[in-house]
């Protein structure tokens, strides 16, 4: 029995009724490719990471031997020294993303195509937020380090530091995002640049804003947690030292605490968020 | 022409003067109420990390030497005036960099398959009740425990080297992306489930012919904004031993060679900005194709 139809009728079928397929059989032999490319790319990734089987499983065996080493979770007469550096890295979330959101409004309305068209601010602006996104929360602070010494005021200016990036970014795209009619009606009015903003665009963009403060604290605690290893405060410094010494009964301990704490503040930020914004999800 | 306003007798006008007064008050007292909480929850943060402003204002002055001194040569010389003495170690730092690229391209692909085999389990248009309560913790768990402190645990159990980082990558971003690709999956229009399931399609038939077609750009569009966070992340998998950049960024710092640590980090944002304008191509194509 002869097919319904060949291979090479296909072309046809799709010059003729472009409409009718979804992509062309360009655009499905360019998606093969990339993924053929994507998995060539994997291979020769996992290649050269010196990645083989037997190193695999043997590692496996010790996470499997780490795993039972850690129960049950014990952390002797250090719990109180932990619960203060779990605070201690709570208060340089709380500082560092609070320093972060207030340095980068400002900076933010200038950088809103909105509220102020002139080109070449803006784009500086942006670059410069996106040149500090670039750098990752454990290299700022290395630096702070370097420039106000050990401990947790560094962490809280590190995670201001690359908050302020990305605020930045995200405040003026929500400035961006606002509903002109508003504006348009104060200016209607008579109103200065500044009342527009202010009555116009600032009720509109400020519970959006409100609500990514909101959800980079909850990412910030995260953060905060491991800038510890670098010598920059709170509960991260614990942490690496117990696994580099081996006490995998506080590791797990550590590692819990954080898990419960993050849970929490998941659960608080999210019912704040929901009181700010109405039931909309973020 | 005269314009005149209607309003209501004084005697009607008055409770409803009154009401919206009480309204107002309670709005202030609870906006008073919050944020007091807020400037408390502030200050003991504050106390907590013994923040000192002053000690800032004192030490900005070394801020901006330390900037300077980023971007001062050996010699004394800005860094500008001889980009080959900058950038000495290119060759060696393009392979790190290279290195880098490839711990975070090899685990974002990893943790994405990964995700992608558990996100129907999670999904709860898709699962039941047992299944979708342990997909769903396991998927917590991976992304609640920071990518570094997998990799300061998977360095002793895997060795050093960038295998220990890319598992590492591969299982935080397993975890996040877990939970985008559900959220996506439960997003979907039912109908074309229930039309498979209908005419007696299996799960993976269902999954492959009604799910996918819907739920596949988001899958893409995901995993595309997650490679660039995994390159920051690889970026400094190094500090604990886990390949990548990290490691020279580390020991520059720490010997205190200036010049190198700001030519390595603008290679590592040179190489973001690169990462952001390629995904944000193929996203834009995979948005014209889907």
């Amino acid at each position: 029995m002869a097919p319904l139809f060949e291979k090479r009728h296909l072309q046809d079928v799709s010059d003729r009724h472009p409409g009718a397929m979804r992509y062309g059989v360009w655009e499905r032999r360019k998606i093969t490719g990339l993924l053929l490319f994507g998995f060539a790319m994997l291979a020769f990734g996992l290649f050269e990471a010196e990645f083989n089987f037997i190193r695999f499983y043997a590692g496996l065996f010790r996470l499997g031997e780490f795993s039972m080493l850690m129960m049950p979770p014990r952390a002797g007469d250090m719990f109180l020294v932990y619960l203060s550096a779990l605070g201690e890295t709570l208060s340089i979330a709380l500082l560092g993303t609070m320093i972060g959101a207030f340095l980068a409004l400002p900076f933010s309305v200038l950088a809103s195509r909105n509220v102020l068209p002139a080109w070449a601010t803006r784009f500086l602006l942006r670059r410069s937020f996106d040149t500090i996104r670039g750098v990752d929360t454990l290299i700022w602070a290395l630096i702070w380090i370097g420039v106000v010494g050990l401990g947790p005021f560094a962490g809280v200016l590190a995670i201001a530091t690359s908050d302020f990036g990305t605020f930045g970014k995200l405040f003026a795209e929500a400035i961006e995002a606002v509903d002109p009619r508003p504006v348009e009606g104060i200016r209607s009015t008579g109103g200065t640049a500044a009342q527009e903003f202010r009555y116009g665009a600032l009720p509109q963009a400020l519970p959006v804003i409100a609500g990514q403060v909101l959800y980079y604290f909850e990412s910030n605690t995260r953060s905060a947690t491991i800038i510890g290893i670098v010598g920059a405060g709170g509960i991260g410094l614990h942490l690496s030292e117990q696994i580099r010494t081996l006490e995998w009964q506080h590791v797990s301990f550590i590692v819990g605490m954080v898990l419960v704490v993050v849970a929490l503040i998941d659960y608080g930020s999210s019912q704040l968020r929901r009181m700010i914004i109405g039931a909309k999800p973020v | 022409m005269s314009l005149t306003l209607y309003s209501l007798p004084d005697r009607q006008l008055a409770p409803l003067l009154d009401a919206y007064r009480h309204a107002r008050a309670a709005r202030r007292v609870r906006t008073v109420f919050w944020a007091a909480i807020f400037l408390a929850s502030i200050a003991v943060a504050a106390w907590w990390v013994r923040f000192d402003p002053l000690l800032l204002w004192e030490k900005i002055g070394a801020f901006t030497s330390y900037f300077g001194r980023l971007f001062t040569l050996d010699n004394g010389q800005p860094v500008w005036t001889d980009p080959a003495d900058w950038f000495w170690g290119f060759g060696k730092w393009l392979r790190l960099i290279g290195e880098t690229l490839l711990i975070a391209y090899t685990g974002t692909a990893l943790g994405a398959l990964f995700a992608f085999a558990i996100c129907f389990s999670a999904a709860s248009n898709l699962s039941g009740p047992m299944t979708r309560w342990a997909a769903r913790r396991f998927l917590e768990f991976c992304r609640t425990v920071p990518t570094v402190v997998f990799a300061l645990v998977f360095v002793l159990a895997f060795g050093l080297g960038p295998m220990a980082g890319l598992l590492a990558l591969t299982v935080h971003t397993l975890g996040a992306l877990g939970k985008l690709y559900t959220e996506t999956v439960e997003n979907i229009d039912m109908k074309p489930v229930e039309g498979l399931q209908s005419t007696g399609g299996g799960k993976i038939q269902t999954i492959a012919y009604a799910v996918l077609p819907q739920a596949w750009s988001g899958f893409a569009t995901n995993t595309l904004l997650r490679m660039e966070i995994n390159f920051r992340e690889a970026s400094v998998m190094g500090f604990v031993g886990a390949g990548g950049i990290g490691e020279q960024l580390l020991s520059s710092v720490r010997k205190f060679y200036y010049s190198d640590v700001s030519a390595l980090l603008a290679m590592i944002i040179g190489t973001v900005f690169v990462l952001d304008m390629l995904t944000s191509r193929l996203l834009r194509f995979l948005n014209r194709v889907g």
